[in-house]
């Protein structure tokens, strides 16, 4: 059992406590999988490109399945970002979906995530960044993709995580007077009863 | 309800994305005509002429005594298409500012569905975007199957197309319907009502329901067409040929239509690419970006079809974008029942669907644009979170920039035009 899956059981016990304790390995007697990852030669052509382009920031590189990935410090999202959208080599135009995850019973962290694409060179990448649980705030990306601005505010409605340097976090989907933050995985789901 | 309140408008007139860019209206419509504030033209922009008369220059737009009114409309008002609000500051009958309010429909659609099995999850993604419910299934069944590697049959592939893209064309045929009764024709509603209708009859036949159809699955389709399905749909398409063209011919160039539409609501290729916008609203600002060509899903590299793009990025290159795009689809659907073959139409699979660990993030080109999923998967039968990019929510968020400047009936247009459905929107 890994550690994310001890998350989500520590995270509804009351799902956990209909359910029927799980056999090893899900009851499969196999051992669990990991997505396998084959990238394109332009996924492979940018993951040799990346280390070097954003060379100050420190980055991580990887792959999720067709996807290239990037890993750099919460501190330096918004320039990495600045850097991948204006390098004529990259130009990540196109900010396809900006969201958070919530890790926080397996590392106490939020991880952002930023698909994005660029229109010219049509290739593709995943930027993510962590942030303690405690002190929860990435910098805002607004300033690259203007597109930014409802996703961020959703995320700091739904996590609680803030945005520094976004110009207007009201609350967007949700009531102005609601308390908590749903989106993470320790606000309970309320289940029928069952009788 | 509205309220007197004092407001300043917070970007110069220059940096607004309209600025100086032609319009059949003449400039006058895009900044703010200096005769209306003198009162000289026309009497009914009522209460202009208590202002002073000062001259018009960029630097300060009107005179320092004038209040702007805060409109109030929706969330329950028929043009805002659902359960959307926006406060509008007006200036006489322009708009200076806008503030759009979301999430009266919002229903934690993500939440729950970290709570479901795959197959459940595919009955909560039907009612995100209401009018396109077969494009979002799909979004879905994408990408489990590719965080799966799941090769789907043939079959089942072309089904998908033929069933996608008539709702491709119901969703906007329903649009030209609701388009021009926001512009104020009401008779090619009549036309599209009746010829979506016949649609959603193939739907019905097909998958058991008018709307909320249940019907792909993970590796395939639930079950396979009946035998006159081909039949059938061809029939539908000379029908929707001709449907198409009648309202093609009743609204497209009509002189009040272009009048209400044209240079209403502009946005230039970099704006819109800067603001996410895509599918249709994307396109009409000459940006051809589709995902059905820049990243092939399906069978969609089997059949040809064009990608229709505008030149002005307007209100009226955002309508006759979606009406050539219905031309296009009929086009495609015609050529997957020709090269359509009997086979398989699941993949084998296990009855409940258990992906691997990992991260994916899948999309397709639905009516309202790029519709992406992306899936963490830990392990588990359910997913360990699932994030919606739905098209229309960052068509909207763009929508401020597209009506400050513009009169308040052309705020209705434009939000009209951008075809937004709440559902998605709010999830």
């Amino acid at each position: 059992m890994t550690s994310q899956d001890q998350a989500r059981e520590a995270a509804q016990p009351r799902a956990a406590s209909h359910e029927q304790p799980k056999p090893a390995a899900h009851g499969r007697g196999e051992a669990e999988t990991i997505a396998p990852v084959h990238l394109t030669p332009k996924g492979e052509a940018l993951a040799k490109l990346l280390p070097s382009a954003l060379e100050a920031f420190h980055p991580v590189v990887g792959a999720d399945i067709d996807e290239v990935t990037c890993r750099v410090p919460r501190e330096s999202v918004a320039e990495a970002c600045k850097v991948l959208k204006t390098d004529p080599r990259l130009t990540f135009d196109y900010l396809r979906l900006l969201t958070v995850v919530d890790y926080v019973a397996a590392d106490h962290e939020f991880e952002a995530v930023y698909h994005i694409y660029s229109l010219e060179h049509r290739h593709k990448m995943v930027v993510k960044a962590r942030t303690p649980e405690s002190d929860p705030w990435f910098p805002t990306v607004t300033s690259v993709w203007r597109g930014a601005d409802w996703y961020e505010r959703e995320m700091h409605d739904l996590f609680g995580v803030d945005f520094r340097g976004h110009p207007d976090l009201r609350k967007l989907i949700l009531p102005d007077d609601f308390e908590g933050f749903p989106g993470r995985k320790d606000y309970p789901l309320h289940e029928y009863d069952e009788y | 309800m509205t309220n007197i309140r004092n407001t300043r408008l917070d970007t110069p007139e220059e940096s607004r994305p309209n600025a100086g860019l032609p319009s059949v209206h003449g400039p006058q419509v895009l900044t703010r005509d200096p005769r209306l504030l003198t009162g000289t033209v026309g009497g009914t922009t009522g209460g202009t002429t208590e202002h002073s008369g000062t001259p018009h220059t960029p630097a300060l737009a009107r005179s320092p005594q004038t209040l702007d009114l805060m409109l109030n409309m929706g969330p329950q008002h028929p043009a805002t298409h659902g359960v959307f609000r926006m406060e509008l500051a007006i200036d006489g009958e322009q708009v200076v500012d806008l503030i759009p309010h979301i999430g009266y429909l919002h229903r934690g659609s993500e939440k729950l569905c970290e709570h479901e099995i795959y197959s459940q999850i595919i009955t909560l993604f039907d009612r995100l975007d209401y009018v396109s419910n077969f494009n979002n299934e799909l979004g879905l069944v994408l990408a489990v199957e590719k965080l799966m590697s799941i090769e789907v049959p043939e079959r089942a592939s072309y089904i998908r197309m033929v069933l996608c893209e008539l709702n491709r064309i119901a969703s906007h045929l329903l649009f030209a319907g609701t388009f021009a009764l926001d512009a104020g024709a009401l008779t090619p509603s009549l036309y599209t009502f009746r010829d979506r209708e016949k649609i959603q009859a193939i739907f019905e036949a097909t998958s058991g329901a008018r709307m909320m159809h249940n019907f792909f699955r993970v590796g395939g389709i639930k079950e396979d067409v009946a035998e006159d399905f081909g039949a059938r749909v061809t029939q539908l398409l000379s029908e929707l040929d001709r449907g198409i063209d009648e309202v093609d011919h009743i609204l497209t160039f009509g002189e009040v239509f272009l009048a209400r539409t044209k240079g209403v609501g502009v946005i230039n290729g970099p704006d819109a690419v800067d603001w996410g916008l895509s599918g249709p609203a994307l396109r009409a600002s000459n940006v051809p970006y589709d995902v059905r060509v820049y990243e092939p899903y399906c069978l969609y590299d089997h059949v040809e079809f064009g990608v229709p793009v505008g030149s002005q990025g307007d209100t009226w290159d955002r309508y006759y974008t979606r009406i050539l795009e219905m031309r296009e689809s009929v086009g495609i659907v015609r050529q997957c029942l020709g090269q359509m073959k009997p086979g398989p139409i699941m993949a084998p699979l296990r009855r409940i669907a258990r992906p691997p660990k990992g991260e994916v993030y899948a999309h397709a080109e639905n009516p309202r644009g790029d519709f992406g999923v992306y899936i963490v998967s830990d392990g588990g039968e359910k997913p360990y979170r699932l994030k919606v990019r739905p098209p229309s929510y960052c068509n909207l968020m763009a929508l401020r920039d597209l009506v400050v400047g513009q009169y308040i009936a052309d705020a209705v247009v434009i939000l009209g035009s951008l075809d937004i459905v709440l559902g998605e929107v709010d999830r």
